[in-house]
């Protein structure tokens, strides 16, 4: 009799609790629907349309994408992207690949020395680049100290300098990450199996063959993320090149970070903003996808 | 119908069948072992018995009572895991009340039970500390403590003593059986080792690729193996198995072998077994303490033949000798007495008790009688 | 005898060269901070004379008092605190709702595994990496649909969203590791889905919570980006005001100040390092070298 009623109810709240992680899952997956994957699409769709001081709906086609890459400023962006990037790379591997190897010869107090070479890592963008900005200012930074030691004929302008001033964003970049490349790069040294290094001794390899046949090429992985790590940090950086110089002298040191906000927040050309917005993205993309994709293999298996 | 029974389980991920079709049956307080290589699908198995895993098609019933879709906290086992899976943040007394408290038992109901257990187990000056400050077979204690007190139908191990140190897994061995003698409780173990699923069992399912290859009491699987694998699989060192074909002898049919130089030697069969498969080439099983020297032949075996042959190795391992010649290409150990004198190199008269050999087909790898 | 003397001081002297390098090193890293600290603690006119890299002649408070309270950073000069009580109040409540979702997630993630969970997973991870300019456009337009506009609950929401991510990673990873037969102990002793996560896997994660916790703390107060697209005057955070503070063209650059100025906004992100330092790199190693 009541019997149906018995059943029914507990199969609904069984039902209910073998639901409860996707539920409790089910916030997170919204919010990245809308705010991550759903404003990538609202972006995509604002670059192809004639959006201006307010979004607008009204489709172009390619026009946003052909304009701006016709914008001398964007010109700039890239060439600028591509010169910061490739130096701040490979200075930040080498310096941190020679100070992991450093501090791998068991040196005492390795700890807190670590600890030195990776503050900056905990600091914000805008203090880096508060602090360097002054520090290198001619007027009374490094070349004024220098020239009020004696040494008159010292210069050292490039933060005022349309030449040279990337390259300030490159010593401020990479003063404050290279500690970072250096724990990752230690942390992969550790990870290297040291009866393989006794061997190669009595092998009768130098410290430097061991490093370079032995150690170095073992570090690949670290290499990887490194780059991986370091590339996307240098297609995001927008607050460095903010506090440091502003973009300046002059557009000088504009990257596809500033262009996009200064094109879409103070120039009001919203559609053109969205497809530089779009185009870092990709790039972004074609480094991280991949990335995350053998991870996650690797992971499975 | 049985206690526990399995009905034609089967276990799927995705395509891939990781158990076929599978009926045990046991009795109320029978202890019941399946061993088997990793991968065998004994675990799985276990799991399936659990609710800590679906089954694909098939039943599983517990005193009668299906438990497809039954939670585990709903079928009334317990279970030992290999790691011992003791929560770590909680005291020994705060994992063996765990499970009462999770079902709704009043303190004062618990706190006696808690008692007993801790008592028979003897981790009762234990109680209050965490896993952590435990020792392997401390833990272990804890950990059949917390099955123990729920006063389960069906307990389950999985690899229960896999983490201990040797010794210690055989004195625990000692102990899981005197607690099933105590208790008789039902029990299903789960283990790779195949002393362990001799010396516990009252029944045990030998696994292999996804199929239970033979289910009988530990006697049947050792004597009377229902295929190689369940033959090389069970006793420590592995039956010896090795190419032979069935000849007509002297008095009657017998196994003729190949021999290290390429001599033949024929080995008659116990019993006149084996008439009806003349001239058919076979594989022979027989295990080391069936393969002897002269003098520590089985006395009440009819059926002892003494061939000649060349000594490979020589293994002294204390209570026993074990000898090595090669028979069809393969090695082939015989348990000597431990002080027979013999070395490498030399002809030896070796002891075949035939009562014991059994044969198999070289493809199928199965039985034949 | 003499061999291996003269072996044993050519080791002491690559120790020697060495350490100096180390401690050079050591002097780079350090130089920035150097440079903020003493300049913070004297008059401006002692470092338009050229005096940068000397020790404060004149010892001096003032430029600290002035960044606190009196400097003019927007239209007012109420001096920093404000926007440092505004870090604050965005930072707790984003830094501790998305720990928590993260927890959750990761717990689902990893122990209550099905069909699709992995790519799901590689989704959210994805999330971590864009670059947030691809969001910016219609975040302020979502903002402004749900009154969040240029307000401090906005920028939690804001960083919230933005942060789920990499708390879901960590505890992801970590509780990949957390032995799933405890889980399955704890189903045969009748626990169900809450009562495994706050009985058995929580009390065991201190670790990776203070991992998660200070990575997104250390994140979020050193936003610029959002804060600077997201906030109004009122609501602006700490990196914000401090890059107005020392951008504004008007009136004397007062270096001091400046510099005072970005040790306060520093200080709270430096102070989580010099005490859980190990936890921070534990954090970042996580985020970049997974598994």
């Amino acid at each position: 009799m009541s019997h149906a009623a018995t059943e029914s109810r507990p199969a609904l709240l069984d039902r209910l609790r073998e639901a409860l992680p996707k539920i409790v899952l089910s916030p997170t997956v919204a919010i990245v629907a809308v705010f991550v994957y759903g404003f990538i699409a609202f972006t995509v769709y604002l670059s192809f349309t004639n959006s201006r001081i307010l979004p607008s709906f009204d489709l172009v086609g390619w026009k946003n994408y052909e304009l701006l890459f016709k914008i001398r400023a964007w010109d700039i962006a890239v060439s600028n992207l591509l010169v910061f990037g490739v130096l701040y790379i490979v200075i930040c591997c080498a310096l941190g690949l020679l100070l992991a190897i450093l501090l791998d010869q068991r040196i005492r107090a390795e700890g807190f020395i670590r600890t030195i070479y990776l503050y900056p890592m905990a600091l914000s963008f805008i203090v880096t680049g508060i602090a360097w900005k002054w520090f290198l200012d001619p007027g009374i930074g490094l070349e004024a100290v220098v020239q009020g030691w004696g040494f008159e004929s010292f210069k050292f302008g490039w933060i005022k300098d349309r030449d040279m001033a990337i390259y300030t964003i490159v010593i401020a970049a990479v003063w404050q990450t290279s500690g970072f490349v250096m724990a990752m790069f230690l942390a992969g040294l550790r990870g290297i199996d040291s009866e393989m290094l006794k061997a190669a001794q009595i092998d009768g390899a130098s410290t430097f063959a061991l490093y370079r046949r032995i150690v170095i090429p073992q570090l690949r992985p670290a290499f990887m993320s490194a780059f991986v790590v370091l590339a996307h940090m240098a297609i995001k950086s927008y607050d460095l090149v903010i506090a440091l110089t502003g973009g300046g002298p002059g557009t000088a040191t504009e990257v596809p970070a500033t262009f996009m906000y200064s094109y879409t927040f103070t120039r009001n050309q919203m559609g053109i903003g969205a497809a530089s917005a779009v185009i870092m993205l990709m790039t972004i993309a074609a480094i991280i996808v991949p990335y995350l994709w053998s991870e996650l293999r690797e992971k499975k298996q | 119908m049985g206690f526990l029974d399995i009905k034609n389980a089967t276990k799927s991920y995705g395509a891939v069948k990781v158990l076929h079709e599978t009926n045990i049956s046991i009795e109320e307080g029978e202890f019941l072992v399946l061993v088997g290589p990793s991968g065998c699908g004994k675990s799985t198995l276990l799991n399936m018995i659990a609710g800590l895993e679906d089954i694909t098609s098939g039943e599983i019933a517990i005193k009668g009572r299906s438990m497809n879709g039954v939670k585990p906290a709903e079928r009334n086992i317990a279970m030992v895991f290999q790691s011992y899976a003791l929560y770590p943040n909680m005291t020994v007394k705060g994992n063996i009340s765990f499970g009462m408290e999770m079902h709704g038992m009043p303190k004062e109901q618990r706190e006696p039970r808690i008692a007993q257990v801790a008592d028979l187990l003897q981790i009762s000056h234990l109680l209050d500390r965490k896993p952590g400050q435990l020792s392997g077979g401390q833990r272990q204690r804890v950990a059949m403590g917390r099955a123990l007190v729920r006063e389960p139908d069906v307990f389950l191990f999985d690899e229960p003593l896999s983490n201990l140190d040797a010794k210690l897994r055989v004195d625990m061995r000692t102990e899981i059986k005197k607690l099933h003698q105590k208790l008789g409780t039902t029990i299903v173990y789960v283990t790779h080792d195949q002393i362990e699923a001799l010396t516990l069992s009252t029944r045990i399912a030998v696994m292999f690729g996804g199929y239970v290859q033979q289910l009988g009491t530990p006697k049947e699987i050792y004597d009377d193996p229902a295929n190689m694998f369940v033959a090389g699989f069970m006793g420590s060192p592995s039956m010896n198995l090795f190419p032979a074909k069935i000849v007509a002898g002297a008095n009657g049919p017998a196994a003729e072998v190949t021999l290290q130089a390429g001599q033949t030697a024929q080995i008659p069969f116990a019993n006149g077994a084996m008439s009806s498969h003349e001239g058919r080439e076979i594989i022979l099983g027989l295990r080391p303490e069936a393969i002897t020297d002269k003098d520590g032949a089985d006395r009440n075996s009819q059926s002892v033949h003494i061939v000649e042959c060349p000594v490979e190795v020589t293994e002294p391992a204390g209570s026993d000798t074990f000898v090595v010649t090669q028979i069809g290409g393969k090695d082939v150990t015989g348990r000597f007495r431990a002080d027979v004198n013999v070395k490498a190199g030399e002809t030896f008269p070796f002891a075949f008790n035939m009562e014991k050999a059994v044969v198999f087909d070289p493809k199928t790898e199965d039985r034949i009688r | 005898m003499s061999a291996s003397s003269s072996a044993k001081s050519g080791i002491n002297f690559g120790r020697y060269i060495l350490y100096t390098l180390l401690a050079l090193f050591c002097i780079y890293y350090l130089l920035p901070l150097y440079v903020m600290v003493v300049n913070s603690l004297k008059p401006l006119s002692e470092i338009t004379s050229g005096g940068m890299m000397s020790l404060p002649q004149e010892l001096t408070f003032a430029p600290w008092q002035n960044a606190w309270s009196k400097a003019q950073v927007g239209v007012e000069a109420t001096g920093l605190r404000p926007y440092f009580i505004n870090s604050i109040q965005m930072v707790v409540p984003a830094v501790a709702l998305s720990t928590l979702l993260g927890a959750l997630n990761g717990y689902v993630l990893t122990k209550w595994q099905f069909r699709g969970s992995t790519i799901l997973f590689g989704l959210l991870l994805f999330g971590c990496f864009i670059p947030f300019q691809i969001v910016l456009i219609p975040m302020a337009r979502m903002l402004g649909l749900m009154g969040l506009a240029g307000s401090v609950p906005g920028l939690i929401f804001v960083h919230l969203v933005y942060g789920i991510g990499f708390s879901t990673l960590y505890f992801r990873n970590y509780y990949a590791a957390f032995p799933t037969e405890l889980v399955r102990a704890a189903q045969i002793d009748g626990a169900g889905f809450f009562t495994i996560f706050w009985r058995i896997l929580l009390p065991s994660s201190g670790p990776i919570a203070v991992v998660c916790i200070i990575w997104q703390f250390t994140n979020i107060w050193n936003d610029f980006l959002f804060g600077a697209s997201f906030s109004d005057f009122d609501s602006q955070p700490m990196t914000v005001a401090l890059n107005n503070l020392v951008q504004s063209s008007t009136g004397v650059k007062e270096y001091n100040v400046h510099f005072a100025g970005a040790i306060m906004a520093a200080l709270p992100t430096l102070l989580v390092y010099i005490v859980a330092g190990r936890y921070f790199v534990r954090g970042l190693m996580a985020g970049s070298v997974k598994g």
